[in-house]
């Protein structure tokens, strides 16, 4: 790197060629005032603020974008220079209200600071430069910003963030001269526009002209205090600080989300969920007691005699049935320690492998598949490596709006020029940005990639030395898919061929290729099959184990990888141990102290298995940890029904939700902001969750509340603190054995397993030198239909998913006052030919009907669905879609089919009083 | 006098031309054409005598133009009643239509054609050689007057040598910086990249200023030939036309000719049958005068809002899309196929030491000759305004010339030899600029003519940066306070102080200029805001608020004109007796003033 040398007041530095004077003066410890740069987003120049005196220059220089220059004499503190500062400062304050008493920045803004170090006042009426002051009317027509433009010094920061880091181009420069201002669109109120509130213009706003309109008087920057943490939706783990300070009765309370460069996976984007999300921790409906449901009421407990009780039950339960009369539902959306507890209770305390959670809804398939082809269950390459992709394909997966901030990455690599084909049955947003969109009937997935098999094999595009060295079974797969022309494809899937073949050959042939998918591939009959369809394509190719490439399941919760990588599985100790290995569960016993027999070898069974189990009578009792099945699950009613057979149902939430309300016992559990932990994000990196405030009533947090479930049961397992808990798992999990708080401390970009001593440094990329199980395994696969198809009574395939606004069941995010009123209410998709046909009009109510149930909601018509397919989420209890979903599964990981159904749909009267929300933000 | 050189010239060679510029066609030159025709028709002579719709001649204010052929005789303010009387008096009969020549103000005498008139006497077309005398929609018409001869040329050269040619003619860029284009050629052409572009710039935005327009509309293959000269010489393989949105027969023109020219290969794959190949297209720009500053104008072909970019890099770097980019006026494009066809030498051969060749005016404002002028580099103030534009109207005193659009400057008649290149302007205060040229007499006042740039630039302010913007706002806001008789002498020290930061620190040159106009009034005309500001007083009598009557008792005769018309009833005085204006209710309207007969009522 070429080295420049310079003279800035006085003092001579070197620095590399390239570099701004204001980074060379800032290393020289001169400091250097700005309003419009950040280190994070392109530098503008504009605010003019941070000009120096370079000698022999026409004007002043603006040290942010002024590169450096051999022999280049800058004065940072030359006369002009200060009164040129001053100046600007003063125009600045002259159209600017002067209200710092009572502003929400104060102590924080920029303008204010810059005008403090430079002894600047407001200009006084009647002095030169006081004149006419915007009055513009405040934005405050959506609940989550508050836009005052006449705090606005036009820094254009937002603008740059709102296009530089979220790719969304809502904001920009409107009008000329005196009357230009931020705009959003063609200058609408933020409610009307396409923001999509991921508060990316907040965190760079350097004055009160954008606040979060929630944390507003809830305590002056000072009082504040920053605890970083990891956001506990979706998977994608984003850090950031939670801003807390003293509410009433001098109780801690989280005030606002604050964005911090430092977050590893994120940075400072976040999306509207981690942003502004937090409005269910403080809620009212918050369980604050334990309650014990008494003829049918319920009333509120003492933990003593709640645990007394349920201890009481369990023993007699255990005593007249069994260990396997036990079902343990763990959770995806707690940490890493809740999750290894409450395993280690079902099997050392309860004695079974009854163990299962949601992630055998989403990625269960993945597991199966991806250990089977490479050894490991878990998404190959890092997020970051979407960086140096140079084709990705996104298969079944909604990215912006169920991984937003990932999506962010794969937009970027477009940005870059980076090519992306987007298999979706819908024309989500990526689709529409992406070169190609392969818009496939729903459920056909397999027909497709098995044709992109076959067209990389018939055009001899295979990697034969990759195939040769470091896979096996290659017959395998090119007799299964010798026959799977594009054309044939075409005919299952609708696909053109030709697109089809051009899309597998870019795969193919790009030096970096990398597959993203989620459940759109995962929650099918063939969903084990149609993941090893995927690794097949990789190993084809030999697109995994380098930069770029991969095979990238999209998790979908906070940590439902690390509660399946804590044991969470019917199948699996921590690690992905097996339960029938007899050495690991000499292992384990010597571990908790327990004898080697009383851990059961036998695998457990399933989610889906154990509420047929609880159907047929044989599980007697569940534990369910922060899980809904009644409205996650398919088949909701027979959910119901199942759960209403069970002798005694413990349940462990933060909320009642439908699920609950079918227990004997609720226990209140802490949120995220309430308790120390670690959540494992989808690329395997584990990560610190910090407790923030103290917890909402009565409230424990999970591990805790096992602990002493575990200690009521007679056998005490005596942590005292979190930290204890991962210092176990550590011992007993070889890829988490060099992982524990003290480490993660001291390792704010968190550690990736495989981890397996504390002196390694985590793997962020995995398989690079060999497979996690040697050889890379091709398996022949053959795409068979979904098990219900449509016909003359059912005759259009509904499909489920997400919604930005929204996460899983609900019953976080629609307690979110923001959330909830920016999508208020869920709609079914149709395209206009189906709605034409079946004489229904956009807005119109209609039922829609399976061979199992039925639900009613607001129809929406969009032609970005393919003709003969309905889709909704499951966000939703009024709208429960799983009423009507079809709980068939994939023989091979139980998962059951959620994407695909049969149903009817017709049109009925809309409820009585009903009125169509007037603003919600959909993006499909 | 009178008669027309019959005879010796071929019936063939007669020919009428008439202008078809965005200003005689406002004065009706489409509907003299239609006459025209039908009076040809009805004298058969439609067959012998043709008639070429041509682009502008640049003396607006006589139009429509209409010129004949043989002789060039030139006839302004033709109405199409005239028609006729054309056709059967020149024609047929072969006498000159008196009533319809130029008439010199001064001596009253008639012109037969341009070059007897003294608007045309001292200009030197260059670059307007073919304005009103081709059919701009022709392509022919262009090449037979020696068109893309200058691109033939530099087609044999290697782009290197095309580069040093415009280097020797010392040719400046002609949108108002002068930067030198042969330099400025060279960067683009030495910037790393296969792929380049090439912008020129018609976002021609100085009130009053027409220059880019009348050439784009009367010759745009000129235009094109220096583009696609450019082009060759820095290895750009497509080009922009940024012209403004406001300008649609420039567009429309601009369109044909490009169809035209590649059509005939000289746009295109194979540029005149080489393997250079150059296309271009047509950007129409959507109204904003900072698109003028090149790389807000870049920002705006790429579908961003056209607002400056911080240099470096420059678009010589990177410019378009990222890629090097070079970025020429339309003058400088129209300026290129004469240096390559006749030569460096013969370019340089014109104006001065460092201001080499011509430069296009657009002389407007008090000056009894208006319109658009082409003069050698160099040529003084004075005979422009004096010579070319013939002094001021009525022969009131000439008080200053505004000079380089909203960035120039105001230079007063102590200044009015200086001669008119690019180092001297500067030196003076003011610009060249696009070459606006706004004549002023003792009737216009500075403080309300700088209140009234400022007004513009503010308003056309891109908001980017906080100079610019809020600082602009307050000197306006200063100035309007000054012409209100609001001001004080601390409203100028202020004013002083923000000119300068704004000059110092904006982003771009309009803001780094804006303030100029502020700046060379106070320099050149400071008693006029003292005037304002501790005599509450306007001295050219523009600023109604301080604008008082009194009447010269000596000529007042007691009409009672004067009193009848007062809308506030401060007139006092009995019929036939000296009237008295009670100066403290005097509200400033002048309509006393502009009833009395006896010259009676004065600004006081």
């Amino acid at each position: 790197m070429e080295q420049v040398t310079l003279t800035i007041d006085g003092q001579a530095v070197t620095v590399a060629a390239g570099t701004t004077v204001l980074a060379a003066a800032r290393s020289l410890g001169i400091h250097v005032p700005t309003l419009c740069h950040d280190p994070d987003l392109t530098s503008e120049g504009s605010c003019r603020l941070c000009v120096v005196h370079v000698a022999g220059a026409r004007t002043l220089m603006p040290a942010c974008v002024t590169a450096v220059m051999p022999g280049m004499v800058v004065q940072t503190a030359a006369p002009e220079v200060v009164e040129a500062r001053r100046t600007i400062i003063e125009l600045l304050l002259a159209n600017h209200p002067n209200d710092c008493l009572t502003c929400e920045r104060a102590g924080t803004c920029a303008l204010q600071e810059a005008a403090y170090a430079y002894g600047v006042r407001f200009p006084e009426a009647g002095s030169p430069l006081a004149g006419e002051k915007h009055q513009w009317p405040p934005d405050e027509s959506n609940p989550m910003l508050l836009r005052d433009m006449n705090k606005c010094i036009l820094c254009g920061k937002c603008v740059r963030a709102c296009a530089e880091w979220q790719q969304r181009h809502v904001l920009d420069f409107g009008f000329r001269g005196f009357a230009t201002k931020i705009v959003a669109d063609m200058d609408q109120d933020l409610i009307g526009s396409s923001c999509v509130y991921c508060g990316a213009c907040l965190t760079v706003c350097p004055t009160g002209a954008l606040l979060d309109r929630r944390s507003i008087g809830r305590g002056r920057p000072w009082e504040r205090e920053h605890v970083r943490t990891t956001c506990g939706y979706c998977g994608t783990g984003c850090q950031f600080d939670l801003a807390v300070a003293p509410g009433q009765q001098g109780k801690r309370q989280v005030v606002e989300v604050v964005p911090t460069a430092e977050a590893p996976v994120n940075g400072r984007s976040l999306c509207v969920k981690g942003r502004f999300g937090t409005g269910f921790i403080h809620h009212r409906d918050r369980l604050r007691q334990p309650l014990i449901k008494k003829d049918g009421q319920w009333v509120a407990a003492s933990w003593s005699e709640a645990i007394a009780l349920i201890a009481d039950r369990w023993q007699a339960i255990k005593a007249d049935y069994g260990s396997d009369a036990f079902g343990v539902l763990a959770s995806a959306r707690a940490t890493n320690e809740d999750n290894y507890v409450i395993h280690r209770l079902a099997r050392s305390v309860f004695g079974t492998n009854n163990i299962d959670h949601c992630a055998r809804l989403c990625h269960a398939s993945s597991v199966t598949g991806l250990v089977a082809s490479l050894g490991s269950g878990a998404m190959t390459n890092p997020i970051a490596d979407l960086a140096v992709t140079d084709f990705f394909l996104v298969i079944g997966s909604n990215t912006t709006e169920s991984h937003p901030v990932l999506a962010l990455a794969m937009q970027k690599a477009l940005k870059r020029g980076a090519q992306a084909a987007v298999i979706d049955p819908r024309r989500i947003e990526l689709a529409g940005q992406a070169q190609w969109h392969l818009q496939l009937r729903p459920g056909t997935d397999l027909a497709l990639l098995n044709a992109m098999a076959q067209v990389i094999i018939a055009e001899g595009k295979v990697n034969a030395d990759f195939v040769a060295k470091r896979t096996e079974n290659y017959e395998a797969v090119a007799e299964a898919v010798k026959d799977c022309t594009p054309e044939w494809a075409e005919a299952i899937t609708g696909v053109p061929a030709a697109i089809i073949r051009e899309v597998a050959l870019a795969y193919a042939t790009a030096p970096a290729g990398a597959i993203y998918y989620t459940m759109g591939v995962t929650q099918k009959t063939t969903g084990t099959h149609n993941v090893m369809a995927i690794a097949n394509l990789a190993l084809l190719t030999g697109q995994i184990g380098r930069p770029g490439t991969g095979v990238n399941p999209l998790r979908g919760q906070n940590n439902v990888q690390g509660a399946c990588d804590m044991g969470a599985l019917p199948n699996v100790y921590p690690g992905y141990q097996p339960v029938t290995d007899e050495a690991v569960r000499r292992k384990m016993a010597q571990a908790w102290h327990v004898p080697p027999e009383s851990l059961s070898l036998q695998t457990g069974l399933t989610l889906g298995e154990m509420l047929d189990a609880v159907d047929a009578g044989t599980i007697k009792t569940l534990l369910i940890m922060g899980e809904n099945p009644v409205v996650s699950d398919p088949d909701s009613d027979h959910v119901v029904q199942t759960l209403q057979k069970a002798d005694f149902v413990v349940a462990i939430d933060l909320f009642m939700n439908e699920t609950t309300e079918l227990a004997h016992v609720v226990l209140p559990a802490c949120s995220f902001a309430e308790k120390t932990g670690t959540f494992t994000n989808t690329e395997r990196r584990v990560q610190m969750v910090r407790q923030a405030i103290e917890p909402i009533g009565e409230a424990r947090p999970d591990w805790q509340i096992i602990t002493e479930l575990a200690a009521a049961m007679g056998q005490p397992f005596g942590y005292t603190d979190v930290a204890q808990i991962m210092k176990e798992i550590a011992e007993v999990t070889p890829s988490y054995g060099g992982i524990s708080h003290e480490r993660l401390a001291v390792t704010p970009q968190g550690l990736c397993w495989p981890c397996p001593a504390p002196d390694h440094p985590g793997t962020p990329r995995l398989h690079e030198q060999a497979f996690t199980r040697g050889l890379g395994r091709f398996h022949g696969v053959s795409y068979l239909p979904p098990a219900e198809q449509p016909d003359d009574d059912y005759p259009l395939i509904l499909s489920t998913g997400r919604r930005l606004f929204h996460y899983h069941t609900g019953t976080m995010t629609r307690r979110d006052p923001g959330l909830a009123a920016l999508y208020s209410e869920e709609h079914l998709e149709m395209h206009p030919d189906d709605a034409q046909a079946l004489g229904i009009g956009d807005g119109d109510w209609v039922q829609v009907t399976s061979r199992r149930g039925s639900m009613e909601l607001a129809l929406r018509i969009t032609d970005a669905i393919v003709p003969g397919t309905v889709f909704t989420s499951f966000h939703f209890a009024e709208a429960l879609v799983n009423r009507l979903t079809n709980p068939a599964r994939d023989t091979l990981a139980q998962i059951p089919e959620l994407k695909v159904c049969a149903v009817a749909v017709q049109k009925i009267a809309a409820p009585e009083g009903y009125q169509r929300p007037v603003h919600k933000r959909v993006l499909v | 006098m009178g008669e027309i050189t019959k005879g010796t010239v071929q019936e063939q060679a007669r020919r009428i031309f008439i202008c078809a510029g965005s200003g005689c066609i406002s004065s009706g030159s489409r509907q003299v054409a239609d006459k025209l025709q039908q009076a040809l028709d009805e004298a058969g002579l439609n067959q012998t005598v043709p008639i070429t719709m041509t682009g502008c001649h640049g003396f607006c204010e006589q139009g429509p133009i209409v010129v004949i052929a043989p002789d060039d005789v030139f006839y302004c303010r033709v109405q199409p009643e005239d028609a006729v009387t054309l056709v059967e008096q020149h024609l047929v009969q072969g006498q000159l239509v008196e009533s319809l020549l130029y008439r010199d103000s001064q001596t009253g005498e008639r012109a037969k054609s341009a070059h007897d008139i003294g608007f045309y006497a001292k200009q030197q077309r260059i670059v307007l050689r073919n304005c009103g005398t081709i059919d701009p929609e022709q392509i022919d018409d262009y090449l037979a007057r020696e068109g893309y001869q200058g691109l033939a040329r530099a087609l044999t050269m290697t782009p290197e040598a095309v580069i040093e040619e415009v280097k020797r003619s010392g040719l400046r860029g002609r949108g108002g910086a002068g930067f030198p284009t042969g330099l400025k050629w060279s960067f683009a052409a030495g910037a790393p990249g296969e792929k380049k572009y090439l912008v020129c710039n018609g976002d021609e935005g100085d009130p009053g200023a027409f220059m880019d327009r009348s050439l784009l509309e009367g010759d745009p293959h000129s235009v094109i030939e220096g583009m696609v000269i450019a082009a060759y010489a820095i290895g750009a393989q497509a080009g922009y036309a940024y012209i403004r949105a406001e300008y649609p027969l420039a567009i429309q023109r601009m369109q044909i000719a490009i169809d035209q020219a590649r059509a005939r290969g000289y746009l295109g794959e194979s540029v005149m049958g080489t393997d250079f190949a150059f296309d271009l297209q047509i950007k129409a720009g959507a109204g904003a005068f900072v698109c003028g500053e090149e790389t807000a104008l870049l920002a705006s072909i790429e579908g961003e809002r056209g607002m400056p970019r911080v240099r470096p890099p420059y678009p010589a770097i990177k410019g378009l899309w990222g890629y090097p980019t070079n970025i020429n006026n339309v003058e400088t494009f129209g300026s290129v196929p004469y240096i390559l066809r006749a030569g460096a030498d013969a370019y340089a051969a014109v104006g001065t030491e460092k201001s080499k060749g011509t430069k296009v005016f657009a002389l407007t404002g008090k000056v009894k000759n208006t319109g658009l002028v082409e003069v050698p580099m160099g040529l003084s103030l004075r005979e422009i305004v004096f010579g070319i534009g013939e002094g001021i109207q009525q022969d009131r005193p000439f008080k200053a010339v505004q000079i380089g659009g909203p960035s120039g400057g105001c230079l007063p008649a102590a200044l009015l030899d200086v001669p008119v290149d690019y180092d001297s302007l500067i030196a003076a205060g003011a610009m060249m600029g696009s070459g606006g040229l706004v004549v002023l007499d003792d009737t216009t006042c500075m403080v309300d003519l700088a209140r009234f740039f400022l007004s513009f630039t503010q308003r056309e302010s891109c908001g980017k940066c906080t100079p610019c913007r809020e600082g602009t706002k307050r000197m306006l806001e200063i100035l309007e306070r000054i012409t209100q008789g609001e001001g004080s002498m601390d409203d100028i020290i202020a004013l002083e102080r923000l000119a300068g930061v704004i000059k110092s620190t904006s982003l771009c040159g309009l803001g780094q200029t804006a303030p100029n106009p502020v700046l060379t009034t106070l320099r050149y005309f400071r008693e006029e805001y003292e005037a304002h500001i501790l005599e509450e007083r306007c001295p050219a009598g523009v600023c109604k608020a301080l604008t008082k009557f009194a009447i010269v008792p000596d000529k007042c005769v007691g009409c009672t004109a004067c009193a009848r018309v007062c809308p506030i009833h401060c007139i006092s005085g009995a019929p036939k007796k000296v009237h008295t204006i009670d100066r403290s209710r005097c509200i400033g309207c002048g309509q006393c003033a502009g009833k009395c007969r006896f010259a009676a009522v004065v600004r006081a």
